[in-house]
């Protein structure tokens, strides 16, 4: 489960981050927000999300096991994708135009001269974050799909009003958090000027 | 005329709000060697990476060949393969040894086996010097052997014009000259050839044609003696007196 999460989240990741760069202005908006909003929530109410609301909008039967791995998978996947971005934006821009100016295709460009480049540079920040998944996927698998249970029947009477607060703190998070990493661009804005 | 390598048509590019090619019309001859000179700040290399598209014009025309590749709908490419480029930062591979960073783009994109690139491409660190270095990685290069290695890439795709910005601005003194002679031997071969240089001896010994471009536009242009000796443009004159 753990390994799956890991694979599945980094091809999800290396996606989210392409994405993200694209000329294409709306894909750039809608992978901006997947990330921002991933970001922005607690990992719980993510959980509880996927468990509660999103088998209902299936048209099929998924199992709650496999409802919490993608859970992890999609929580993973805006981390990874941030990773991989950073570790882009790294690479030199004269790699991209002296790879351009030889004629390779733009898929060569990026897999053997910017990519390769790329892992070297963020392998630590990609380890730490395939630790923290496995850890995380690892007490799921366990005990936290049971925990999830137990802990939405003692709240069960009052179901509505705990989904209600659970936006609601959901909400007050998210506003925070991208108010923060708006802030901290912003810094790193700055930072890149000076050199 | 048939022999024109590369043209432009009243080349316009801006930054935002800043115009910094202002219209320029010139045209490249097969064969020629042609340096580009100017204060900094005046476009020259903005020009020079419009040629290959690596900045996209705001208005105006590039012709290669007489194919239009500022043309949006063109795959620039394919038209990139037959321009090399050589930068002022070397821009060589470093996660690949200096015969990978040779070999990559004719195995990728000639589509020639791998025997035959390395063939070709040892007989390209040969005709540098750098042929005992085939296996190692760029970081132990020095600067001036990084921009050989950068100058034998771009010419293992057999490029039909080869375009230089600053080659030499990067390098300690003592490297400048191993640089300056294998592009001069390039030039004498009959490559055609641009390059943006401050070195203004090089220049005048080596080129066919002098372009002086200040302020966005081609101020004056004409044969290394003429440029050299009478400047007519009252800019080139201030320009050159400054620098010589
Ligand atoms: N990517 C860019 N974005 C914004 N402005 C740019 C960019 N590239 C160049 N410029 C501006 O365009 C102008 C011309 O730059 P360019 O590099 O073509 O000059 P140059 O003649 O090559 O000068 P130098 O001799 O210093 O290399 C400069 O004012 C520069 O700041
Ligand atoms: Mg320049």
């Amino acid at each position: 489960m753990s390994i799956v999460t890991v694979f599945a989240g980094t091809i999800l990741g290396i996606i989210i981050a392409l994405m993200r760069m694209s000329r294409n202005k709306l894909i750039r908006i809608i992978s901006d927000v997947y990330v921002e909003v991933i970001r922005g929530l607690p990992a719980l109410v993510q959980l509880y999300f996927f468990w509660l609301l999103f088998p209902k909008m299936l048209p099929f039967e998924i199992s709650d096991t496999t409802s919490i791995v993608v859970a992890f998978i999609v929580n993973a996947s805006a981390y990874i994708s941030e990773i991989i971005r950073a570790g882009i934006e790294a690479v030199d821009i004269g790699q991209w135009e002296a790879a351009r100016s030889l004629g390779l295709s733009e898929a060569n460009v990026f897999l053997k001269v910017i990519f390769p480049q790329t892992i070297k540079n963020i392998l630590p920040a990609l380890c730490n974050e395939f630790i923290s998944t496995i850890k995380g996927t690892s007490l799921a698998s366990v005990f936290f799909i049971n925990e999830l249970t137990t802990g939405y029947k003692t709240v069960a009477s009052a179901t509505f009003l705990a989904l209600e607060s659970l936006c609601i703190a959901g909400a007050i998070y998210l506003m925070l958090n991208v108010a923060l990493s708006k802030l901290v661009k912003i810094l790193e804005r700055k930072l890149k000027e000076s050199d | 005329m048939t022999d024109e390598v590369i043209r432009t048509e009243n080349l316009i590019k801006n930054f935002g709000k800043l115009e910094v090619l202002k219209g320029i019309s010139t045209s490249i001859h097969k064969g020629e060697v042609v340096s580009i000179i100017g204060p900094s700040g005046g476009g020259k290399s903005t020009f020079l990476r419009c040629l290959n598209l690596l900045e996209k014009p705001t208005a105006g025309k590039v012709y290669f060949n007489d194919t239009d590749i500022s043309d949006k709908s063109i795959n620039i490419q394919q038209y990139r393969q037959k321009i090399g480029m050589v930068f002022q930062n070397f821009n060589v591979f470093p996660h690949l040894t200096v015969l990978d960073n040779i070999t990559l783009s004719p195995i990728l994109e000639r589509k020639i086996s791998k025997a035959e690139a390395e063939k070709e491409a040892m007989e390209l660190l040969k005709s540098v010097g750098l042929e005992d270095k085939a296996y190692e990685y760029p970081k132990k290069l020095s600067g001036g052997q990084k921009q050989r290695l950068s100058i034998v890439r771009a010419l293992a795709m057999h490029p039909e014009v080869m375009l230089f910005d600053e080659p030499t601005s990067a390098l300690d003194p003592e490297m400048v000259k191993e640089v300056l002679q294998i592009i001069a031997q390039l030039a004498k071969s009959g490559m055609t050839t641009v390059i943006v240089t401050h070195e203004m001896a090089f220049a005048r010994e080596v080129s066919d044609r002098i372009i002086f471009i200040s302020d966005g536009v081609i101020k004056e242009e004409g044969s290394p003696n003429v440029i050299f000796t009478s400047p007519k443009d009252p800019s080139t004159i201030r320009f050159l007196s400054k620098i010589l």
